[in-house]
């Protein structure tokens, strides 16, 4: 052995088997870092929902967001906003661009495994959703938003996030092993676009044509928002205002999340 | 458990309808450094990525120390070092936070300054990804592959762009793991590199091994070698193909530089210089030229460019 020592270490069965869940903390650190670093995915998840939580409590009725106190409309249909921005567009052209830089394949190679990867990746969502709802959820608190539904209905928006984060991710990862990362990117912002305007998201469905609410609501753009719009102003929790959301998001984390176990490309 | 740390056998491997590898078949030994030769599209890197389990063999076996590199991946990754060709980073991320990162997959890995210092990178630390310079997104690939303390690396042209410093950094650092009883095996373009580094040359074309051996092997087969001078062009080179025995060849390439190819031996030479005599021409500037790996290799693999 060189003075140098680089090499394994004499006497030493498995040199480099690094515990799982120190691989996975060490990549989930590393998601969130980069996540958090990137300006243009700091400027959706964050400034966007913002703007449109604070430009919408004070424009007075622009915008017909139904019956009710709008800041109370609005700061749920936000947070919904938040964890799209998140779950879905940054991670779909995050990953998007990991392909085509050949992280994944080096990863391919790396002891951290594909399991490994995934739960890192969803680890850093989750923090930076945590961070993004603590600003949000202050925010909207300072301009009059009164929540309803106590310590039950706060665990259940947790869950409606979480399983929200599933659906939008799988969906995302869906698109970023198919397509190409600048189309993923194009089509990434562009989804979270069409979902903004047409989605339920911040304006609530019932201020759809009535033909639209079926589809909207089946979207998990709707699902989402429709589900922590019910659940924060005081509605009754029952099957169509908060069981049939909870479907709705975990069908579409099951369907999208075993189309792309099944087409993603690693390279 | 196998005996050899890279076992490959017959393996094939096709694109569509196009053949990368075509049965090839190559040993690396233990401790060893094994440079893979071949023009570009020869099957190098097909065959590689199949020892690091990016692909399953379509026919024929691959076992890498002692592992089937697909099924086995999760006990194999650990032990092996993998440097890409190209890319493995996020475009934003510092040169030391990614060295740290790979490092944390590791459990007991090689000290990032120790490396960060070996490889020349302590200046570029703090930079992106995307703008380091070739040469130290090279270096910094290279100190990746070899954080985790692996058993056997695997390095796709490791030593391409690098400028002449960098690139004796490289190599020392690769000739250190050698000595601590590292397997290697790399792929490479550089003649120069596998004659230096290589205990084995294994010289591929069409996805098969055309020859291996040791790069004195190598250049020592056919005995050709070259008697080469400049004289006043236009000589008439008939009278010196008669008076050699047959199999040698008298070329003016250029004009009044003369070449003559074949098992140079004393009376060769001595035929050479007093046909210059008969001439009445001084042979200047004559030498007797060894077959170098790089003029071994054109001739297994021919001098027609290759596109990828």
């Amino acid at each position: 052995m060189s003075e140098l020592g680089v090499s394994a270490r004499p006497g030493r069965q498995q040199p480099g088997r690094q515990h799982f869940g120190r691989m996975v903390l060490a990549h989930g650190r590393m998601e969130t870092l980069l996540l958090v670093r990137n300006g243009e995915q700091l400027l959706l998840a964050l400034v966007i929902p913002l703007l449109l939580l604070i430009g919408g409590a004070e424009s007075g009725g622009v915008v017909d967001l139904g019956s009710g106190r709008r800041i109370d409309v609005l700061t749920p249909g936000v947070l919904a906003l938040a964890v799209m921005s998140t779950a879905f567009t940054s991670l779909a052209i995050a990953t998007g661009f990991e392909r085509r830089y050949g992280v994944l394949k080096l990863l391919g190679a790396s002891p951290l495994s594909r399991s490994g990867l995934l739960v890192g990746k969803v680890l850093a969502l989750l923090a930076v959703e945590a961070g993004q709802v603590v600003v949000i959820v202050v925010a909207g608190l300072a301009l009059g938003w009164h929540p309803h539904g106590g310590v039950v209905a706060g665990l259940l928006c947790a869950a409606l996030i979480v399983l929200g984060t599933a659906a939008f991710a799988a969906v995302g990862l869906l698109m970023a092993g198919s397509l190409r990362a600048e189309a993923t990117l194009a089509a990434a912002n562009l989804v979270y676009v069409v979902l903004l305007a047409a989605g339920a998201v911040v304006v609530p469905a019932s201020s759809y044509p009535a033909g639209m609410r079926p589809l909207i609501t089946a979207l998990p753009s709707g699902a989402l928002a429709e589900g922590l719009r019910s659940l924060t102003r005081g509605a009754a929790i029952g099957w169509s205002s908060t069981g049939s959301r909870f479907l709705v998001l975990a069908v579409w984390a099951v369907v999208a999340g075993v189309v792309a176990v099944r087409t993603f490309r690693w390279e | 458990m196998s005996s050899h740390p890279v076992e490959v056998c017959d393996l094939v491997m096709r694109y569509g309808d196009r053949t990368a590898v075509d049965g090839l078949t190559l040993t690396v030994h233990a401790g060893t450094i094994a440079a893979v030769l071949g023009p570009n599209g020869a099957g190098k890197t097909t065959t590689i990525e199949t020892c690091e389990g990016y692909r399953r063999p379509q026919s024929g076996t691959v076992r890498v120390l002692g592992l089937d590199p697909v099924r086995q991946h999760r006990e194999l990754a650990p032990r092996v070092g993998v440097m890409l060709q190209s890319g493995g980073a996020w475009s934003a991320i510092r040169a030391e936070e990614m060295l740290r990162y790979v490092a944390s997959l590791h459990a007991d890995p090689v000290p990032v300054p120790l490396l960060i210092d070996r490889l020349g990178l302590d200046s570029c630390g703090r930079t992106p990804y995307r703008r380091l310079s070739g040469g130290q997104q090279q270096r910094l690939r290279l100190a990746m592959a070899v954080v985790g303390r692996p058993e056997l690396l695997f390095l796709d042209e490791p030593s391409a762009g690098l400028d002449p410093q960098s690139r004796k950094a490289a190599w020392d650092l690769v000739e250190d793991l050698a000595r601590d009883g590292v397997t290697i095996v790399m792929t490479t373009h550089y003649m120069e590199e596998a004659e230096r580094l290589a205990d084995m040359v294994h010289v591929i074309d069409h996805g098969r091994v055309l020859v291996s051996g040791t790069p004195a092997e190598l250049t020592s087969t056919g005995a050709r070698n070259t008697i080469r001078f400049h004289a006043r062009a236009g000589l008439d080179t008939t009278a010196l193909s008669d008076a050699l025995p047959p199999g040698y060849v008298v070329v003016e390439a250029i004009a009044g530089t003369y070449r003559v190819d074949g098992d140079v031996t004393p009376h060769t030479l001595a035929t050479v210089t007093s046909w210059c005599a008969a001439q009445g021409v001084m042979p200047d500037d004559l030498a007797v030229e060894k077959h170098t790996l790089e003029d071994v290799f054109l001739e297994l693999t021919g001098r027609d460019i290759r596109h990828e």
